[in-house]
């Protein structure tokens, strides 16, 4: 036991996950949380990437890897067929922000409106970095990608990050929850609370990725815990439609304290940081931070 | 003609394996060091390292340079700074 976290490891060392990654931590602490008896399925993104190669894999678990649009399609039917067979297993869907909020959000709807009993992992490091950083729907105002460079015309991404967990919130089913690796425990307890539920259940976790935006190795947990005292990511739960359970701030800071720190914000002037800090106030407005 | 096509198939299935990229610990960089005498064994580092590679064996921090691919986040939040990143040399 490590800190009332099971000490079984189900998602093993060695795998090619830049030095630093978070998305490793925050599968480590949901494997942990799922256990044994689980079949998991994989949507194209880093994570696929890096932990299955060819002929080896860093998964202890049946793992079953997917297109980008299909992993919850894929995930219904191996729901449905171990209803068949009587047989019983968590279900885990993970995948990234890409497949998530653009290309899979179909097939997610769908899984989502039939209600199959699986637990839907998003895990968003806010644009596709395992093909080099190019923005997805799910990437904030004015963050610098390769696909949406600043310059004098251009302040970096012109769209706002998407607002996946509302959106799928708005499916009716049982259990809704963002979570942050920077909070294990927090993390942990989530994935446990989803398994209880019976229906479609949906985890957003928000894993801050070095080399995507711009920061040193060392301080990946930081700047998750950042992003959670300015505001601008929230941790709550929606259990059956309501907002329960919102994380609370000790102290709420200012977002040019994480803006800064990155290199994908490094390009942002008064103005842009200005109408940020107006997002990160709304969302503290909502959530009664 | 059967059997042959089942091994086959058996040969598409990846393993499970520690290290399925290699030893990644030639990456490293920064060697993160414990220091025995500060560290109080809270095991935060066990439960924030990415990559899984620090175990408590016989009431000692062990990290495994095999895999440990030297990201500097034990250190970073080690409450007790038992654990420097010092450059790994040739």
């Amino acid at each position: 036991m490590i800190a009332g976290l099971p000490g079984e490891e189900l998602f093993l060392q060695g795998h090619t996950a830049c030095a630093g990654c978070s998305q490793a931590l925050a599968v480590r602490i949901a494997m942990k949380a799922l256990g044994r008896n689980t079949i998991v399925c994989l949507a194209t993104g880093c994570l696929e990437i890096y932990s299955t190669q060819y002929r080896r894999c860093a998964w202890k678990v049946p793992v079953i890897h997917m297109l980008f649009e299909n992993a919850p399609a894929v995930a219904s039917g191996i729901e449905v067929a171990m209803k068949k067979l009587g047989k019983k297993a968590n279900i885990a869907v993970f995948a990234g922000d890409g497949a998530t909020a653009d290309i899979g959000f179909g097939a997610l709807s769908g899984m989502l409106e039939r209600g199959h009993n699986v637990i839907y992992i998003c895990i968003d490091n806010e644009a596709y970095m395992n093909t080099g950083i190019q923005r997805s729907g799910s990437t904030p105002y004015a963050a610098y990608t390769t696909t949406s460079p600043p310059g004098k015309v251009s302040i970096g991404n012109k769209t706002f990050k998407k607002d996946l967990p509302s959106i799928v919130a708005a499916h009716r089913i049982p259990y809704v929850a963002t979570a942050n690796p920077s909070y294990p425990k927090d993390l942990y307890k989530k994935v446990k609370k989803a398994m209880d539920f019976d229906g479609a259940k949906y985890i957003h976790i928000l894993t801050p990725c070095p080399t995507g935006w711009g920061f040193e190795s060392n301080e990946s947990i930081e700047i998750g815990r950042l992003a959670n005292e300015t505001a601008l990511w929230i941790n709550y739960e929606v259990v059956n439609g309501e907002i329960t359970d919102v994380m609370k701030i000790k102290e709420k800071k200012l977002v040019e304290e994480y803006l800064r720190r990155q290199a994908r914000f490094r390009h942002l002037s008064k103005k842009e940081i200005e109408e940020i800090q107006k997002i990160a106030d709304e969302n503290a407005r909502i959530f009664g931070l | 003609m059967r059997l042959k096509m089942l091994n086959d198939v058996d040969y598409l299935i990846s393993k499970p394996k520690i290290g399925a990229a290699g030893k990644t610990g030639l990456w490293r960089q920064f060697k993160p060091v414990v220091d025995e005498k500060a560290c109080k064994l809270c095991k935060v580092c066990i439960l924030y390292c990415p990559e899984n590679v620090i175990e408590i064996v016989n009431d000692q921090l062990k990290i495994d340079y095999e895999y440990c691919k030297g990201c500097g986040i034990c250190s970073n939040v080690c409450i007790s700074n038992a654990i420097k990143m010092v450059e790994e040399s040739e």
